[in-house]
C-alpha cells in the first residue's frame, strides 16, 4: 500500500504550517524569560520602537483561566508574578512585518529579582530551594510485590548499579508552528504542527473561556513530531490565539531552530538505583529499584513518563519480590515532557545495563543471565501482571544471536582486540514495551472513532489521530480498505479537524494501529451491516455494488456514517492506587545487538552493525514498520553516543543543529530489522504498538558492546569521546600547566 | 531568521578592479561575501554585525585554477567542489582535496570556498593546516597592487589575519613538490559529516634510509590559530620512528599545542587525541617508508 | 539606534526557476530560500534549521546542490534554480518520487524535497553510486524519521531503473 499522503510529500505539494498563509495574517512572537527563577520586578519597552504598531499581550490578557490545561494546572500559559525556568513565556508581540516583530522581541527588557533555583536531581531533593509544591516532587509511585525485605539473606550475590540518562531533543525536521484565527462569527480556529488535536482543543477553551463548539483545531502536516508535539502545541497555540483574538487578526507563530531547542520539551533526564539480590545460579531472587527523573519547572506529562517509566523499570524479566519507587521532581528547567519511549528507555536502559553487571558478578555470560530470567507466558510482572499471550524471549534472544553471528564474533573480536587501536565489542539488551495508555488509561480516554460512506462508494475514516510520517493515514486506512472489502484507492481519511472527526484519543503511546485501527475496522463493518440490515448489499460484493448501495441508502438517508467507541477488554484490570495489574493490553518483545568499535585514537564509538528483532503482534505494513524501527534505532544511536544538551545555568546553550548532534547518513550502521509473529487478541488483526519500542533497547545495547570492548563499566548516556578518555585515563603525559589545570 | 534584509546591503561591483575600488574608497567597511557559508549562518542568527557586503561570488577572476610547471595557483573563490573534482589538486594535494570533502555537506562544498576558509580564520577549518604544510602562500590584492605572503605568516591571532582593510585574498599557491611523500589526514569531529572539527591533522612526510628526512605536521581546533609543528617537527627529523620515539613526540606535541575547553570539546581530550593523531602519522609514515 | 529611514532599496532580479522566467524585487540580502516560499509560493523548500545544517532547504542552483537558506537572492541573477516542484525540469526527480514512496524512503515528509534534491545532484555525478557514496551525497541532508537505510534502498533503485532506461 502506498503512503496515503506520500505523492503531496515528495512533490513538495504537503502542506505544512508555514506553507499557509491567510488573507490578513500578521506574525506573532514571544518574550521569554532569561532567568532560571524570579520574581518580575518591571517590563521595559524600549522607546526606538513604534509600540502602536504592535499588538501586545500579557498575562492580563487572558480571558478564562493563565494555564495550559493538562492533567495538573501548574502551567502558566504566560507568566504573570514569578518566572521558573529560563525561556518561560512572558508576553506576546504581534506585527505584519516578521523583521519588525524581531526587533521588537529584542526591545522588551524584563527585570527580576532572581530567587534561588535548582538545576539537577540531585539539587531538588536536597531541597535547598522548594521550587514546585510543599517538596518539589512532581509526582511518585510505589510498586510493590512479594516480600522484598526477605530476599537479601538469601542471596549469593547483592548487586547494586547506578545509572543516568541525559536530556534528548527530539528535532524533529519540522519546528513547532501554529496560525490561529478568531472572529464573533466562527469563533477560535487554530492550525497547527500537533500531534493531539483535542489536547488543544481542550487548552483552548480553559484559555480562552469558550466553549466546545466556539474552538476548532485542524492539523496540518506535520513534519516530525516523536512526542515533542504531543502537548506543547497547546502552549504555543494559546499563545497564537491569544494574540488573535488581541488583534481581531489571524496570527502565525512559528519558532525558528533556536527558539524551538531552547524552550520546547525534551527527554526527561534519568536516575536510577538498583540492588538485586541474585542466586548462585544467576535468578533474580528480589530488588530495590529507585527511579527517578527530572520534570522541569512543571508538571506537564512527568506522572505520566514517570508511570511508564515504573512499569517497565524490570524490564522482560521475572521478579519474585520487587520494590520500586519512583518519583518525578522539579527542577528550574524548561519542562520536559513527551519523547518516543516515554520513560521505558531511561528505566530500560538502566536493567539491560544492569543485567551485564549482574552476569559479571555471578560469572556468566550475558547471554546466559537473560535466558535465565526471561518471563514465561504465565509468570507475572513486576506489577503482577499475568504474561497470557504466547511468548518466547528465548528465541527473540536465538534469533538476534544467529543474525548477528554474537559468539563467533565475540570471541574473534576478544582475540583481535589484543592488538592495535581498535577495539570491537557486541552488546545485547533485551526489552518490552507496553502498547497504549497504562491501565485505566484508554478506558478514560473513551476512544471514539467514524467511518463515512459517500454517494460515490467512497470511504472516509473520521479519526483525530495525526499523521507526523508514522503511517496513521495508511494503515488505517488499510484497515478499513480490508473491513470492507474495497480497493485501498477507494479509502481516505479526513484532515484531523475537531468540527469534523470524533475524539479517537491522542496520537502517542504507540496505540495508533493498534487501539484505534481495531475501532476503524469495527466502525467500517458498521457501515456493511447498516447496509445489509436496509437490505441493499449481500455478504459479498464488488465495488461498483457497495458503490450502488451507498448511493441508494444515502438518497434516503442523507449521510452513512458509523461510529466505534472504545470498549475496555473484559480481562484488564488496574489498581491505581496499589499500581497493580493488568498494565497494559499487549506488550511487544524484542532483542537488539549492536557490534561497535572504540577507536582508541580518538576515543569514539562507532556502531557498525545493528540487528533489531521484535515481536509486535501482526505486521501490518511491513515498509512502514521497518521504517518505524530503522528511524527510532536511529534516533537511540543518537541517544547513546551523540546527543547531548549542554546545559548552563537551566538553560540549553548548543541549541542549533551545528552543535546539537545527531547522526547523518555517514554516522549510522545497517540497521537490520526482523519481525516475528505470534499474534495477539488486541489490536486490529493482532497488531500491538510499534512506534516506541525500537527507542528502548540500542542505548544499553551499545553501551554494554562497549564494555565488551575495552572493559570500562559505563553508566551514564549520552557516552561521548571525552567521556570515554577520560575514564581510560591511559594517556599519561606532561600536560601543559594550563591544560592540567582544565579538568 | 533574526535579521532584517532591509538592514543590509549588498553589492554587486561586477568585476575585480571595480570591488577594490570600493574597498579601497571605504576600506574596512565592506565585507567581501563570497558562498556564503560563514556569512549567511552568523547573518540568520542575528549576528552579523557588518551592514554593507560586496559581493565576490561573481568575480571570475577569483574562480581561476592555474596550473604552471612548479607551482598551482588556486583562485579564493574556488569552491571546496571545484578543489575535489580538479584533476592536480586531487593528484597532488591530496591533503587539500581530503579537507574540502570534509567542510560541511555537498550543498555547502558547492558553495564555501577556500579563500574564505582562510578570511574566516577560525582555527577549526578543515584546509587550513593542509596549506601549512604544503607552503602555501597568498596573494593579497588591493588597488595599490599584490603582495605575496607565506600562509604560515598569515594568521596574527585567534580570528585575526595580516590583511589589510582594503585587501582581498586573490589567489592561494602551492608549490608542486610534495608528490613524493607520505601523505596522512585526519579529522576528529562530533559526527562523521557536517561536523566542525574537534581536532584535525594534516601530515607530509618522507623517508630515507629508515630515518625521517622531512615531515611536516599541522593541526587545527589546538590553538588560537592553526598550527604548524615546527618544534615537534625539527624533533623528528634525523630519527628513526619507533615505539619509544612516539611516547617523546606525543609529549612534545602536547607541550606545543595550547586547546581550549568549549561547547564542542575540551582542552584535555583535544590535547590527548592531537598526540594520538601525530603518533599514528608517524606510525604510518614509518609502514609507507618501509614499503617504498 | 539606527535611523529607519536608512533601509536598503529593493532590486529586481531575474533568474529561472524550473524553466519559467521570473522577476523578483526583493532585498538583496534576502534569502533565496524566502523568495522562493514567499515571492513565488514554492513551499517545497522548507526551513529546518537556518543554519545550512538540515538540507531541507536545498534546491539546485545551476545544477549545482546548495542551501538556499544561506544563498543572498542578488547572488543568482541570470541562474538557473530547480526546485522539488520542477517535475518537468528534470527527468530524475519523477524516478526518485516513486521510488521513495516504494521503499517508504518519506515518513513525515519534511526532509524529501531537499533530501530527492541531493539525491539528483547525487545521481548527475555518478550514475551508480555505490552505498558509500549515496552515504556522502546525502549526509548534509538530515532526516530524523527514517534512519536513511530506506532513502538509501529508494536512491539504487532510481540509480537502477535510470540505467535501465
Amino acid at each position: 500500500m502506498p503512503r496515503k499522503e506520500g505523492w503531496d510529500k515528495v512533490t513538495g505539494a504537503a502542506r505544512y504550517v508555514d506553507d499557509m498563509v491567510l488573507p490578513g495574517m500578521i506574525y506573532g512572537a514571544t518574550v521569554r524569560s532569561n532567568v532560571p527563577r524570579g520574581k518580575i520586578r518591571k517590563i521595559t519597552f524600549d522607546r526606538s520602537i513604534a509600540w502602536d504598531e504592535y499588538f501586545i499581550v500579557t498575562a492580563k490578557d487572558i480571558p478564562g483561566k493563565n494555564c495550559i490545561a493538562l492533567i495538573l494546572e501548574d502551567q502558566p500559559c504566560l507568566a504573570a508574578e514569578t518566572v521558573n525556568h529560563a525561556e518561560e513565556p512572558v508576553l506576546l508581540l504581534a506585527h505584519a512585518d516578521r523583521h519588525k516583530l524581531r526587533k521588537a522581541v529584542e526591545a522588551v527588557e524584563i527585570e527580576y529579582q532572581p530567587l534561588p533555583s535548582v538545576h539537577s536531581i540531585e539539587e531538588s531533593e536536597q531541597k535547598s530551594a522548594i521550587i514546585w509544591g510543599a517538596d518539589n516532587i512532581l509526582k511518585s509511585y510505589l510498586v510493590q510485590k512479594g516480600d522484598v525485605d526477605a530476599v537479601w539473606k538469601e542471596a549469593a550475590h547483592i548487586v547494586e548499579g547506578e545509572y543516568f540518562t541525559g536530556a534528548q531533543e527530539q528535532l524533529y525536521i519540522e519546528n513547532n508552528g501554529v496560525i490561529a484565527a478568531f472572529d464573533a462569527a466562527n469563533g477560535l480556529t487554530v492550525w497547527g504542527s500537533l500531534q493531539c488535536p483535542y489536547y488543544v482543543h481542550k487548552a483552548l477553551m480553559a484559555l480562552c473561556a469558550l466553549p466546545e463548539q466556539r474552538v476548532r483545531v485542524v492539523q496540518m502536516e506535520t513534519g516530525g513530531a516523536f512526542g515533542g508535539k504531543e502537548e506543547y502545541p497547546s502552549m504555543i497555540a494559546g499563545h497564537a490565539a491569544l494574540l488573535a483574538i488581541k488583534s481581531g487578526r489571524p496570527v502565525k507563530i512559528v519558532y525558528d531552530r533556536m527558539e524551538d531547542m531552547v524552550a520546547t520539551t525534551k527527554r526527561h533526564p534519568s536516575r536510577t538505583r538498583h540492588r538485586t539480590a541474585v542466586s548462585k545460579d544467576g535468578k533474580i531472587l528480589g530488588g530495590e529499584i529507585e527511579f527517578t527523573i527530572d520534570g522541569g519547572a512543571y508538571a506537564t506529562l512527568s506522572s505520566v513518563v514517570l508511570s511508564r517509566g515504573t512499569i517497565h523499570a524490570g524490564g522482560p524479566y521475572f521478579w519474585p519480590s520487587v520494590r520500586i519507587r519512583t518519583k518525578a521532581v522539579a527542577t528550574n528547567t524548561p519542562p520536559h515532557s513527551a519523547f518516543r519511549g516515554f520513560g521505558a528507555p531511561q528505566s530500560l536502559f538502566a536493567m539491560e545495563r544492569h543485567m551485564d553487571r549482574i552476569a559479571q558478578v555471578v560469572g556468566i555470560s550475558p547471554v546466559e543471565i537473560r535466558r535465565r530470567n526471561f518471563l514465561k507466558q504465565g509468570q507475572t510482572t513486576t506489577t503482577e501482571q499475568t504474561i497470557r499471550e504466547k511468548l518466547d524471549l528465548h528465541a527473540l534472544l536465538d534469533r538476534a544471536l544467529e543474525l548477528s553471528d554474537y559468539h563467533a564474533k565475540k570471541e574473534r573480536f576478544a582475540e583481535e582486540n589484543k592488538k592495535g587501536m581498535r577495539k570491537k565489542g557486541i552488546g545485547i539488551a533485551a526489552f518490552l514495551h507496553g502498547a497504549g495508555f497504562t491501565g485505566s488509561g484508554e478506558r478514560y480516554l473513551n476512544s471514539l472513532v467514524g467511518v463515512e460512506a459517500g454517494a460515490d462508494g467512497c470511504a472516509r475514516v473520521l479519526v483525530s489521530s495525526a499523521e507526523f510520517g508514522q503511517g496513521t493515514n495508511t494503515v488505517l486506512c488499510q484497515i478499513a480498505a480490508e473491513a470492507l472489502a474495497l480497493p485501498y484507492e477507494n479509502v481516505a481519511i479526513a484532515q484531523p479537524d475537531t468540527t469534523v472527526v470524533p475524539n479517537s484519543g491522542p496520537t502517542v503511546a504507540s496505540r495508533t494501529a493498534m487501539i484505534v485501527g481495531k475501532l476503524v475496522q469495527s466502525a467500517a463493518r458498521g457501515i456493511k451491516e447498516t447496509l445489509a440490515k436496509s437490505g441493499l448489499l449481500g455478504r459479498e460484493y464488488t465495488a461498483e455494488q457497495f458503490r450502488t448501495a451507498c448511493a441508494e441508502y444515502i438518497s434516503k438517508h442523507e449521510t452513512l456514517k458509523s461510529y466505534a467507541r472504545y470498549e475496555a477488554p473484559a480481562d484488564v484490570y488496574w489498581d491505581d492506587e496499589k499500581y497493580r495489574g493488568e498494565a497494559y493490553a499487549a506488550f511487544a518483545w524484542a532483542v537488539y545487538v549492536a557490534e561497535i568499535t572504540v577507536d582508541l585514537t580518538t576515543y569514539s564509538v562507532t556502531v557498525d552493525d545493528f540487528v533489531a528483532v521484535q515481536e509486535i503482534g501482526k505486521v501490518l505494513h511491513p515498509v512502514l514498520a521497518a521504517g518505524q524501527i530503522t528511524g527510532g534505532v536511529a534516533q537511540a544511536i543518537g541517544f547513546a553516543l551523540y546527543e547531548k544538551v549542554v546545559w548552563q545555568n537551566g538553560r540549553m546553550i548548543n541549541n542549533q543543529m551545528t552543535n546539537y548532534i545527531m547522526p547523518t547518513s555517514a554516522d549510522l550502521p545497517p540497521i537490520r530489522v526482523f519481525f516475528e509473529e505470534l499474534g495477539n487478541v488486541h489490536g486490529a488483526h493482532g497488531a500491538k504498538g510499534i512506534g516506541e519500542l525500537p527507542m528502548d533497547g540500542p542505548a544499553p545495547a551499545i553501551v554494554n558492546a562497549v564494555e565488551d570492548a575495552i572493559g570500562v563499566r559505563f553508566c551514564s548516556i549520552p557516552l561521548l569521546p571525552e567521556d570515554l578518555f577520560e575514564a581510560l585515563k591511559s594517556f599519561e603525559w606532561d600536560a601543559p600547566s594550563s591544560v592540567r589545570g582544565a579538568a | 531568521m533574526r535579521a532584517d534584509p532591509a538592514d543590509y546591503r549588498l553589492v554587486s561591483p561586477g568585476n575585480l578592479q571595480a570591488v577594490l575600488s570600493l574597498m579601497a574608497a571605504e576600506p574596512a567597511q565592506w565585507l567581501p561575501i563570497a558562498g556564503g557559508t560563514d556569512v549567511m549562518v552568523l547573518y540568520s542568527a542575528g549576528k552579523l554585525a557588518n551592514r554593507k557586503l560586496i559581493n565576490i561570488w561573481n568575480i571570475q577572476e577569483l574562480r581561476q585554477i592555474e596550473v604552471f610547471p612548479e607551482s598551482m595557483r588556486i583562485g579564493a573563490a574556488c569552491t571546496y567542489t571545484a578543489l575535489r573534482e580538479h584533476e592536480v589538486v586531487a593528484r597532488e594535494f591530496p591533503l587539500l582535496a581530503t579537507a574540502a570533502s570534509w567542510t560541511g555537506g555537498i550543498a555547502n562544498q558547492n558553495r564555501g570556498t577556500l579563500g574564505g576558509n582562510i578570511a574566516n580564520a577560525s582555527p577549526a577549518a578543515d584546509s587550513l593546516p593542509a596549506l601549512l604544510v604544503y607552503d602555501a602562500e597568498l596573494t593579497l590584492i588591493s588597488e595599490r597592487g599584490e603582495r605575496c605572503v607565506a600562509y604560515r605568516t598569515f594568521h596574527t591571532g585567534y580570528k585575526q589575519t595580516a590583511l589589510a582593510p582594503d585587501e582581498l585574498i586573490r589567489s592561494i599557491s602551492l608549490p608542486r613538490r610534495f608528490s613524493g611523500y607520505f601523505s596522512h589526514a585526519r579529522k576528529v569531529g562530533a559526527r562523521n559529516a557536517q561536523a566542525i572539527s574537534k581536532v584535525c591533522l594534516a601530515g607530509l612526510g618522507q623517508i630515507a634510509g629508515g630515518a625521517i628526512r622531512d615531515v611536516r605536521l599541522a593541526l587545527g581546533s589546538v590553538a588560537p590559530v592553526p598550527l604548524r609543528l615546527s618544534e615537534t617537527e625539527h624533533m623528528l627529523v634525523g630519527k628513526q620512528i619507533e615505539p619509544s620515539l612516539m611516547e617523546i613526540v606525543k609529549k612534545r606535541v602536547t607541550q606545543e599545542i595550547s586547546p581550549i575547553d568549549d561547547i564542542r570539546s575540551t582542552a584535555r581530550y583535544r590535547t590527548a587525541v592531537a598526540a594520538n593523531l601525530v603518533a599514528e602519522c608517524m606510525e604510518k609514515l614509518a609502514a609507507a617508508g618501509a614499503k617504498a | 539606534m539606527k535611523s529607519s529611514t536608512e533601509t536598503t532599496a529593493k532590486c529586481e532580479i531575474l533568474f529561472t526557476v524550473n524553466g519559467e522566467a521570473v522577476k523578483v524585487l526583493a532585498h538583496p540580502m534576502e534569502r533565496l530560500l524566502d523568495v522562493l516560499r514567499n515571492e513565488l509560493g514554492l513551499t517545497g523548500a522548507k526551513e529546518g534549521c537556518g543554519e545550512g545544517e538540515c538540507g531541507s532547504c536545498a534546491v539546485l542552483l545551476d545544477g549545482m546542490l546548495v542551501n538556499s537558506c544561506l544563498v543572498p537572492v542578488a547572488q543568482i541573477g541570470g541562474a538557473n534554480i530547480v526546485t522539488i516542484e520542477g517535475v518537468s525540469a528534470h527527468a530524475l526527480i519523477k524516478l526518485l518520487q516513486e521510488a521513495f514512496l516504494e521503499c517508504g524512503g518519506t515518513q513525515c515528509g519534511i526532509c524529501t524535497p531537499g533530501m530527492i534534491l541531493a539525491a539528483v545532484h547525487l545521481l548527475e555525478k555518478q550514475a551508480e553510486p555505490a552505498l558509500a557514496e549515496i552515504r556522502e551525497g546525502l549526509s548534509g541532508n538530515l532526516c530524523r524519521c527514517t534512519g536513511y537505510m530506506q532513502i538509501f534502498e529508494a536512491v539504487e533503485r532510481a540509480a537502477q531503473r535510470r540505467v535501465a532506461q
